[in-house]
């Protein structure tokens, strides 16, 4: 793969020609959303790409300066869009963090509910916008039809589909309706066959292989200097998951949940027999790899839902109280991140003894893992810019807040 | 038809005109009412590849009369064209594309001897015609000054180029098969039971067949080779600047080459007008029955050549709504590693099956001699030359 | 390890870089003096016992009370304050880091203050302090590009600043 990727560039360089700057976006449709790339390319060898963003820049951390922290949770629905569940998750619990906040079982049980099917319909979405990118339409379809299952269920839930404002500081807004851990259960059922459709069509798929594998190899020394995080950096081979190695506060919501890091650790996967296998061609850090980690994170996070599930079942009483629009906010600064389905996103608050936080910053794990493109892209082809910027995962709503 | 017409016309080039005018109306009738009914066929195939219905209101019971729905919203819109384009060629791209392959209809035989133009080299004909499809998508990608639809051109130059020498490859082996180039004599050579079918006259045909689907799915730009149009990579490539009415003519321009290669290879490979059983023999549905039973015999045909030729489309669609699609070097790599020596190979095993099929050195080669050769062999003979010195003459003259 | 041996750690050396700390804070922080921060933030990265490799986050804090009546009851200096969020993925500790800028450099309103950059120390630096460069106006010396990166260009201003007044007008766009 990596002679054949190579062959163009030996020729390119006995024969002369000029260099073409091409703008990408950012109204292009692999560039999930508002992103701009100004490529230099060489007839198809690109051998620059310089990443524009903020198109999509709302002033969410000076909107935060002025409105409480339990009216900021709705703009935290709309960082990742995709994973608004996760999004709330992580500003509650900073605040949480600020005010010293212990929340009861329940809370914790809905909590991890919510936050693992908002993973896996951001994985759903990542895996069917990837084939897109790589120009296969049908998962696409079958990963959202999964998807609009899971934003059934949060509708049921909050009665909200994609902006949830479901998790807040103190709790969530309200307990689960009756019946709902039923339906969440029967989709959970149906679900894994999906799963394997999008595994043969792309996982397996001789061509996806060809277009993923060692493609925009990231080294792990890399991935941690560009300080990606989550599957990106976990398709790297680095053992780091926060819900097994953050902060004792987010580790508690899944302490004594059965789950396993998804990452090649030596090049093998944990349990990996019970996974499709991975082709000869792939290197650990391609965008295979960075593909395969959200996948079978799909099943991980099946698995702890049920779990979760069990243990909702266990508890009484409801779940939090969610504190007051007009909570006091007590001097002092905290700052704490959470894994979301894209990435560790950080949230950190400023308090300065009011109700409106003195300062609210949102660390997003795309904008991190989005610089380290232009490293990615250099002396790959054209068509490799999509395949690398789609297995990054990125959400522009969360880069440019 | 011209001969018909020249009785009742005068001066003959008169007739002669009026018979390709007829030609042509009908079968530019035959290539619109197929864009149109695979514009609808897309959508519902792939609507039932990715589990959804498709198209189900438009004018009634599923959707039918989505095409012309879609074709009326293609008129309204607007014709726009970038500031910097290149007017003429901008313009002239579509009708080019379109007219290299409409034109390559003429030769394809829709039934026994229902052809517009029958040609002893119709398959050179087809393939040298449709080879001009490239230079509207050429053009189209160069006049519109837009550096993606150039990325398009050039993607489509480079693989048109390559994707030719396999393809040329692949249709010269039931060429040889056959002994001619002629399209309706080689429908003609396969008649009778699908044993019959050049696809299964050796081992050789049919893996031949496989690298002809791939080549002729590549030369027609359709997914997993639709590189030049790739939508998430060149957005649209050479189609990005197009819209409306220009556009739409690219776009049957597109079916109209799916449905000629389909064609070209229910002849080449599928028995051409023949089905697998040859019920029409049983009916006596020939010409020499009576004028209306080869009518009928023809209609017959028709009917089993654009079964096979829209099955041909079908496959095709559901390639492109299965797969992901390749990289620009993959493309070429599968083309040069994979395609050429295969065809090579393929060329080479049916060239031999052939020549022991046919008795070697010792077999029966007329068909290989020219007209000219049998001429001058038929004076040798009346010349009382040996008759085995003409055979062997004949053997050797391939 | 803890904060307070994290601390030990670099006060052993470079104890004249560290002016301040607070160990009980909810995340415990310590404060580093403008100049001496690429040398303390390549010893956090670099010995064995520390090995801070991944930097988290560059978050950038005004610290300005625009309403002089309130600004008569606060109890803190005006300043811009740099926070660094770092942690080990080796030995999974973190740490905070706190750098205090005047807000503007020399007392001169719109001259922005300045300290090194630490991009050659993380790569991921690069970009957040493009980040806070643009949203709060601090100038990192010797950053490889040292562009906006959220607001255009030819923005005006440093819209993270309290007293920030975002223009009324831009390119012949309503702002207000």
């Amino acid at each position: 793969m990596t002679t054949e990727r190579n062959e163009p560039m030996l020729v390119e360089q006995d024969v002369h020609t000029d260099e073409l700057l091409i703008n990408m976006g950012p109204q292009h449709p692999s560039t999930h959303g508002v992103l701009r790339l100004v490529l230099r390319t060489d007839g198809e060898v690109v051998s620059e790409v310089v990443p524009h963003i903020g198109y999509l820049h709302r002033s969410a951390e000076k909107i935060g300066e002025n409105v409480s922290a339990r009216q900021w949770v709705p703009y935290t629905d709309r960082l990742d869009y995709l994973a608004a569940m996760n999004m709330n998750l992580g500003w509650a619990m900073t605040v949480e963090k600020l005010l010293g906040l212990e929340l009861p079982e329940r809370a914790k049980a809905v909590r991890v509910i919510m936050a693992e099917l908002g993973r896996i319909s951001s994985h759903l979405v990542a895996a069917g916008t990837y084939g897109l990118d790589l120009g296969s339409f049908t998962p696409f379809l079958y990963a959202f039809r999964e998807r609009e299952k899971i934003l059934d269920l949060f509708e049921a839930a909050c009665g909200a589909r994609l902006t949830c404002s479901y998790i807040v500081p103190g709790g969530v807004t309200a307990d689960l309706p009756p019946g709902w851990l039923e339906q969440c259960e029967a989709f959970l059922d149906q679900f894994m066959p999906t799963v394997d459709d999008l595994h043969a069509v792309l996982t397996n798929n001789a061509i996806f292989i060809r277009r993923t594998a060692a493609v925009g190899v990231l080294s792990a020394e890399t991935a941690i200097d560009y300080g990606c995080t989550g599957p990106v950096l976990r398709g790297s081979g680095v053992d780091w998951d926060l819900r097994r190695d953050g902060e004792p506060r987010y580790r508690e919501l899944y302490a004594g949940y059965r789950f396993d890091v998804i990452a090649p650790v030596d090049g093998r996967y944990p349990n990996a027999q019970n996974y499709p296998p991975v082709p000869r061609e792939a290197v650990v850090g391609d965008s295979w790899h960075r593909y395969y980690v959200r996948m079978i994170e799909v099943i991980q996070s099946m698995s702890l839902v049920r779990q979760a599930i069990e243990r909702y079942r266990r508890t009484d009483g409801p779940p939090g109280t969610p504190i007051k629009v007009a909570e006091r906010l007590p001097k002092g600064e905290a700052y704490l991140e959470t894994e979301a389905p894209k990435g560790q996103m950080g949230f950190m608050v400023i308090g300065d003894g009011t109700k409106v936080p003195w300062r609210v910053r949102a660390r997003s794990s795309c904008f991190s893992n989005l610089s380290v493109a232009p490293v990615l892209c250099r002396g790959g082809l054209v068509a490799d810019v999509p395949a690398v910027i789609g297995s990054l995962d990125l959400v522009l709503g969360e880069i440019d807040r | 038809m011209a001969e018909f017409l020249a009785d009742y016309l005068s001066p003959p080039w008169v007739a002669e005109l009026a018979a390709a005018g007829v030609h042509c109306a009908l079968l530019l009738a035959l290539v619109l009412t197929a864009a149109a009914a695979f514009t609808w066929a897309e959508r519902k195939v792939s609507g039932r590849i990715q589990d959804r219905l498709g198209p189900t209101r438009v004018g009634g019971r599923f959707g039918w009369l989505q095409s012309p729905a879609d074709g009326l919203k293609l008129l309204a819109k607007e014709d726009l064209m970038p500031k910097d384009a290149d007017a003429m060629l901008f313009r002239l791209a579509p009708y080019l594309s379109f007219c290299a392959s409409f034109a390559v209809f003429v030769a394809l035989p829709l039934g026994d001897n229902w052809v517009s133009l029958r040609m002893s080299t119709g398959v050179f004909f087809f393939l040298a015609v449709a080879g001009l499809e490239v230079f509207g998508v050429i053009l189209g990608g160069y006049a519109s000054s837009s550096k993606w639809s150039l990325f398009g051109a050039m993607r489509e130059a480079a693989q048109v180029v390559s994707y030719e020498v396999p393809l040329a490859m692949c249709v010269v082996v039931p060429v040889m098969v056959a002994g001619t180039m002629d399209l309706v004599a080689i429908g003609e050579h396969q008649s009778g039971w699908f044993g019959n079918w050049l696809i299964f006259h050796d081992p050789f045909t049919l893996l031949t067949f496989f690298v002809y689907l791939t080549c002729a799915v590549a030369s027609v730009n359709r997914a997993p080779f639709d590189l030049a149009e790739a939508e998430s990579e060149l957005v649209a490539g050479f189609l990005t600047e197009y819209s409306g009415f220009r556009w739409s003519i690219f776009f049957m321009a597109e079916y109209a080459s799916m449905l000629a290669v389909s064609i070209l290879a229910s002849i080449l490979f599928f028995g051409g007008d023949n089905g697998p059983i040859p019920v029409a023999g049983w009916l006596g549905l020939t010409h020499r029955t009576g004028p209306l039973a080869g009518y009928l015999g023809n209609l017959l045909g028709m009917v089993n050549i654009l079964t096979k030729g829209t099955l041909g489309v079908i496959f095709m669609m559901w390639l492109r709504w299965t797969l992901p699609r390749l990289r620009i070097d993959q493309v070429l790599t599968t083309c040069l590693k994979y395609c050429i020596p295969l065809a090579a190979a393929m060329f080479v095993g049916a060239m031999l099956w052939t020549f022991v099929e046919r008795g070697g050195f010792s077999g029966d080669w007329s068909i290989f001699r020219s007209e000219s050769d049998l001429r001058e062999e038929a004076s040798a003979e009346n010349m009382d030359l040996s008759p085995s010195v003409a055979h062997e003459r004949g053997g050797l003259s391939p | 390890m803890d904060a307070k041996s994290i601390l030990d750690e670099i006060g052993r050396d470079h104890a004249t870089w560290i002016v301040g700390s607070d160990l009980a804070a909810i995340d415990p922080w310590i404060e580093v003096a403008p100049d001496g921060l690429p040398e303390v933030c390549r010893v956090l990265r670099d010995w064995p016992a520390l090995r801070m490799n991944m930097l988290h986050c560059v978050t950038g804090v005004d610290y300005f009370e625009p309403d002089e009546k309130k600004a008569a009851k606060v109890d803190w200096q005006p300043r811009v304050e740099l926070i660094y969020h770092l942690s080990s993925l080796v030995h999974k500790h973190r740490i905070v880091l706190k750098v205090r800028l005047p807000r503007w450099k020399g007392g001169v309103e719109g001259a922005l203050p300045e300290v090194p950059s630490v991009a050659g120390i993380w790569s991921t630096a690069a970009w957040h302090e493009r980040e806070v460069f643009d949203l709060m106006g601090v100038r990192f010396t010797g950053h490889p590009d040292p562009r906006r990166i959220l607001c255009p260009e030819d923005w005006q201003g440093h819209p993270l600043r309290k007293d920030y007044q975002p223009p009324s007008e831009y390119h012949g766009i309503r702002v207000k």
